[in-house]
């Protein structure tokens, strides 16, 4: 390869009167945004596969399934820094996954400028909610809330 | 339904009915996990109020619900796998319709013995 071959074919034979073109294909300080997020839809998806089956298994078809699960189940699994730790990944993983599916749903359906943005007010809005209410209900949960508990941990 | 010249402009079969069972499985689980969020958040209201909610989930109409939430979540997880190998795999836009029945069968090993254990469960209990 010489030098002098360094034109610069992907630009092709119009791409002066390109440059001149009404439609602009370039994005406007998007940066890779959409990139990014077509590449988080696919890492969070296995790593969603592996938390949401591991959640299935172990509360719907280990002991007694759902008829198992009650308060009592809670306080035992979120005794363990191990379930808050995979629920809160599995919650954020979840909420954003299905944050930015839905957004490409609007995308797609909505011809209103003003509808789009009305639901991706309600989005965001919900994702925040789900998010912020769902990690503190993890971390401050109280197995003893009711004083009158009958859980072991509660015994004094 | 659109025409072009040579057919439907939507082109139909496993390509775009996984397109289409894809995007109305993760519309409900987005939706469920909203609901299933707000139900677990009753643990720090009094655990009254949350084993209340839960006996509803132990109802056998909820019981069926559920089933089809999971079955949900298994075709979601494994369409999505589907969907990774046709994007980084380089015959996988090639295999994508004997990848969308090897979805199917993958649905049918999972869900099966799911669903024997999970309604035994809720029926008999």
């Amino acid at each position: 390869m010489s030098a002098t071959t360094e034109t610069n074919y992907h630009a092709g034979p119009d791409a002066v009167s390109a440059k001149k073109s009404r439609y602009r294909r370039v994005s406007k300080g998007r940066g890779n945004f959409e990139l990014w997020s077509w590449v988080f839809m696919r890492a969070s998806g296995i790593l969603l596969l592996v938390l949401i089956f591991g959640h299935l298994f172990v509360n719907l078809m280990l002991g007694e399934g759902i008829h198992g699960i009650d308060f009592a189940f809670v306080a035992g699994k979120w005794s363990s820094p191990f379930w808050q730790t995979w629920d809160m990944l599995m919650l954020w993983l979840a909420e954003l996954h299905g944050f930015n599916g839905v957004r490409t749903i609007i995308n797609d359906y909505t011809e209103k400028d003003r509808t789009r943005w009305i639901l991706k007010g309600l989005l965001v809005a919900s994702a925040l909610l789900v998010m912020v209410l769902g990690t503190l209900v993890i971390f401050t949960f109280d197995p003893c809330l009711d004083p009158s508990s009958t859980l072991s941990v509660c015994a004094r | 339904m659109a025409q072009a010249a040579n057919g439907t402009l939507y082109r139909g079969r496993e390509g775009m009915w996984s397109w289409v069972a894809h995007r109305i499985s993760g519309l409900l689980l987005f939706l469920f996990l909203f609901a299933h969020v707000l139900d677990t958040a009753l643990v720090r209201v009094s655990p009254d109020a949350y084993n209340q909610v839960m006996e509803a989930y132990k109802n056998p109409v909820v019981g069926i619900g559920e089933a089809g939430l999971v079955a949900a979540v298994i075709f979601h997880a494994l369409n999505g796998l589907r969907i990774i190998a046709v994007d980084f795999w380089a015959k996988g836009p090639k295999y994508q319709r004997q990848l969308f029945w090897a979805v199917a069968i993958g649905f049918v090993v999972l869900f099966a013995p799911f669903a024997i254990r999970h309604l035994t469960i809720v029926f008999t209990h």
